[in-house]
């Protein structure tokens, strides 16, 4: 396992931990004869020889939790979905089928830690805070991000595929550059800061963009606290995954040098457990990991587009009996964890939860766009007072618009 | 009570228009936020509307089968009942994607005509997604309207008007906003849209205008007439009540409205001409056919078959508990005769695939039958086909017939279905025809076309008599078949239909 160590920097100071590292692979395997499941489609819960401790730490109250989230951010997608349809959204990205993928992994992460989302996340969005209806703006059309990253350690949605992984790797840099400084100036009684990780997230379509090989390249090198979250739902719109790699996307780590794990997307279990294990290992300076979610997207791309025409209705038939609802719900009812009660309070949650997003995105204002001049430089500049200018006397230029505004 | 109007929304990214396909409410229905309100059709797909509003449905403004712009209302709620679940109505201003600037406002009296000139900006923009205003065209204040605009120019500046002939459904003082009517009916000699080419199935420009007296109208509409096709006998010209009654009677006893069709000689030629153009499965299948006619040399072949036995056979399994609330019908017994003469001849279920450097060919011979349907289908012309039917039993091809054919009927036939084909059956008797030329669909070698079965005089044992005759066509690649071959392949298939106890062999 020599080549997982790559050579030292000057910043290098966490001593990769070889043996440890050739444990997990020992244990792993090979990615591609086997992915981490511990809740089955028939709701009944397996074992796994490295992660079922970590499913040990979960109690009732956590997997009650769990499912409580997946039921809103689906209930919030539906909704998302309709006011689309109702003319309100420019446009929505569904990730109904997802929940489980988003929410384990979401629910892993720390306060402290940093992620980088693509433009699909909101489950993720759900379970790091961020008010729900703030994230509608930018689908409105009325915002170009929605929410202040810094408030909830989640960053604004990029939309450029895979754009955020460099971002990621380079802030994973800069956690790793700020502790070494931390430890050196600390106090010796002082109390330490909570070590902190990033998690990136992207698609099995993303995966083929060079900037996510970089970044891995980059992560490795540099043994940067950073996890990669790959959730392949199979379809980057309509090309199949099968045609962005011949291998299990997870295997790819083994070539950058960092292990690679595919797990149940659709156990949130297990995906839970998995991206556990994968944070801490980072906060504790052992580098960087892959995780390949296998999930499937149920819906369609976005709303402007129609799975229909690319891929049959069986296929999607297979991957509903796959639901990660279902299946913890089975979970929660066969052990008596939850009652009727608890997924009819769920479910009336939830339809408060889209009345709020439905009264708060019919109330969402159009931001004037001379803003947009107004921020493009924190001090006045020439050119933008020229373009305003400019726009000031083309707005002016309409008959029955004295006020000339937007749009 | 607040009447709210729902405008088309841009469902997709940029998508200016939409055909409503079906309405799933009705006036007086009473409605929730997201029922499924209705399913249109866009250049990008089938999509569903839920209602943003709660209340009664007063009226659909555009009729089914019409495409109308984004931004186009197409449906008013009234919140009269059942309190107000609309968490925050829609602001007024929305009703400024109408494009007026173009236009004068369609039935100036309604009463929010004033928001369509004015105001658009104040609010925020809702109601229609984007695309709404990039297709409308404010006036500039160096060129106050745009009056000089051509009839025929620019799409874009296009009013939102539905684009129909049921344009006439609806007179000027009818402020309600019905449909459509009330746009070309306030624009007598401007820039009407009214005479533009349009799609909607009658002759642009004849139908301006339809004179009758309101109670007629509701009549009309009550019926689903398009009071555009029915005769005026009126004593100036306006439908009548008995001109309702004959039209339905007429339209019950299903002829056709030939009468309504012609064009008056009077009308300039231009008008007298409907253009639709061709797109979506229309121009899929204008394509393939082309396609096929010119690269693969066809040669037809005809086959008288008498089929009396497979009428009887017909009969016995529609009467067997086996086949019980199961359709069965010669075609089944045709399909099962091309599979099983496939097998015995089997250069017809072949594909001829032209290597990429063009000079080489090969011969790809199926060992599988994906035996093709052709099926008229509200979309157009669709071959879907029923895969690897040679594993089927009579029963389950009776089944998968069955399936293909509700799937095809009710439109939701799914492109893998109609992918991979290796040989087509087209029915042609369904519509009562004897026999014809069917063109190949590309990538297969042979077609099958199916006439009609009807008693005709036969000659039996030197003696006329009675029987059930039907007329085999099939079209085949001459390249990939040869004479013989389709001859053979021909008469396997009428023996069974001749004796389908052959089947058993």
């Amino acid at each position: 396992m020599g080549a997982t160590h790559l050579p030292a920097t000057e910043f290098d100071g966490t001593g990769a931990d070889d043996q440890l590292e050739a444990e997990a692979e020992a244990v792993l395997g090979k990615p591609a004869a086997r992915m981490v499941q511990l809740l089955g489609p028939d709701g009944t819960l397996g074992g796994d020889p490295v992660f079922s401790k970590y499913a040990e730490r979960l109690d009732a109250e956590k997997l009650r939790g769990f499912y409580a989230d997946m039921a809103a951010i689906r209930r919030f997608d539906q909704e998302a979905t309709a006011l689309q349809r109702q003319g309100q959204l420019a446009l929505w990205v569904p990730l109904t089928g997802q929940e489980a993928a988003q929410i384990g992994s979401g629910r892993a992460s720390q306060p402290q830690d940093y992620i980088f989302p693509t433009y699909r996340e909101h489950g993720v969005a759900l379970t790091r805070n961020v008010d729900l209806a703030e994230l509608l703006r930018q689908f409105r059309g009325v915002s170009n991000g929605g929410w202040n990253p810094k408030d909830t350690n989640f960053h604004l949605y990029t939309l450029v595929l895979a754009a955020q992984t460099p971002h990621a790797v380079g802030y994973a840099m800069g956690i790793q550059r700020d502790q070494k400084l931390a430890a050196a100036n600390a106090a010796p009684d002082q109390p330490q800061e909570p070590k902190a990780a990033v998690m990136v997230y992207f698609g099995d379509g993303a995966s083929s963009e060079g900037d996510v090989h970089e970044s891995m390249v980059f992560a490795s090198s540099y043994n940067a606290p950073v996890v990669f979250f790959c959730q392949n739902n199979h379809w980057a719109i309509s090309v199949p995954s099968t045609v962005q790699t011949r291998v299990p996307l997870a295997d790819r780590a083994k070539g950058y040098g960092f292990p690679g794990i595919r797990v149940d997307g659709n156990d949130v279990i297990a995906v839970h457990a998995v991206t556990e294990w994968a944070l801490e290992r980072a906060r504790e300076g052992k580098g960087p990991v892959l995780i390949e979610a296998f999930t499937y997207r149920v819906g369609a791309h976005t709303t402007a587009d129609d799975p229909t025409k690319y891929r049959g209705s069986d296929e999607e038939a297979q991957w509903r009996a796959k639901d990660p609802l279902e299946r913890l719900e089975k979970y929660l009812r066969s052990g008596g964890l939850a009652d009727e009660a608890f997924f009819a309070k769920v479910r009336a949650d939830g339809d408060d939860l889209a009345a709020y997003v439905r009264r708060t995105t019919h109330d969402l204002e159009t931001p004037d766009i001379r803003s947009a001049f107004a921020n493009t430089y924190a001090e006045a500049h020439p050119l933008v007072a020229e373009e305003l200018a400019w726009f000031e006397e083309y707005s002016a230029g309409f008959a029955d618009e004295a006020d000339g505004a937007a749009n | 009570m607040t009447v709210n109007k729902f405008n088309l929304p841009d469902v997709g990214e940029g998508l200016t228009e939409a055909e409503i396909v079906s309405w799933n409410v009705k006036p007086g229905d009473s409605v929730a936020i997201n029922d499924i309100l209705c399913e249109i059709e866009t250049a990008k797909s089938l999509v569903e509307l839920p209602s943003p509003f709660a209340g009664t449905v007063t009226e659909l403004l555009v009729p089914v089968g019409v495409t109308v712009d984004v931004g186009t209302p197409i449906i008013s709620v009234s919140d009269a009942v059942s309190g107000d679940p609309t968490p925050a109505d829609v602001p007024a201003p929305m009703y400024g994607n109408l494009p007026a600037g173009t236009e004068p406002a369609p039935g100036g009296e309604r009463s929010d005509g004033g928001a369509a000139a004015g105001g658009l900006a104040a609010g925020p923009l809702v109601g229609s997604g984007p695309k709404a205003d990039a297709v409308r065209r404010r006036p500039r204040r160096t060129r106050p309207a745009i009056p000089a605009d051509p009839v025929h120019g620019d799409p874009e500046v296009e009013p939102a008007q539905p684009r129909s002939a049921a344009a006439a459904l609806s007179t000027g003082a009818d402020d309600r906003l019905v449909s459509t009517g009330s746009a070309s009916e306030g624009v007598p000699a401007g820039p009407a849209g009214a005479e533009k080419p349009t799609f909607g199935g009658t002759i642009s420009g004849i139908v301006n205008r339809v004179l009758a007296k309101p109670p007629v109208r509701k009549i009309a509409r009550d019926l689903g007439i398009d009071l555009a096709d029915v005769v005026a006998t009126g004593a100036r010209g306006e439908v009548t009540r008995e001109d309702l009654v004959s039209y339905q009677a007429q339209r019950d006893a299903e002829v056709d409205k030939a009468d309504t069709f012609w064009g008056k000689s009077g009308r300039p030629q231009d008008q007298r001409i409907e253009r639709i153009p061709v797109k979506g499965v229309r121009k899929a299948t204008a394509k393939a056919m082309v396609e096929s006619a010119f690269s693969a040399p066809h040669v037809s072949i005809f086959v008288d078959v008498d089929a009396s036995r497979t009428m009887e056979f017909v009969k016995r399994l529609k009467a067997s508990r086996d086949f019980e609330g199961i359709k069965v019908s010669p075609l089944l017994i045709l399909a099962k005769a091309v599979i099983w003469a496939a097998a015995r001849n089997p250069s017809v279920n072949a594909t001829w695939v032209d290597s990429t450097d063009g000079d080489t060919a090969e011969i790809h011979v199926k060992h599988f039958m994906n035996l093709g349907i052709a099926a008229a289908t509200p979309r157009g012309l669709m071959v879907p086909n029923i895969k690897n039917a040679q594993d089927l039993s009579l029963k389950e091809l009776a089944l998968a017939l069955n399936d293909l054919a509700t799937t095809a009927r009710a439109g939701k036939t799914q492109p893998a279905q109609m992918q991979g084909g290796t040989l087509t059956v087209t029915n042609i008797g369904a519509l009562g025809i004897d026999t014809g030329t069917p063109i190949i669909n590309p990538g297969e070698v042979a077609i099958v076309a199916f006439g009609t079965i009807k008693q005709k005089p036969w000659v039996l044992d030197g003696e006329v008599i009675p029987r059930w005759i039907t007329t085999l066509g099939g079209s085949f690649d001459h390249r990939v078949v040869d004479g013989d071959l389709s001859a053979r392949f021909m008469a396997d298939v009428a023996a069974i239909l001749e004796e389908p106890a052959l089947l058993l062999d």
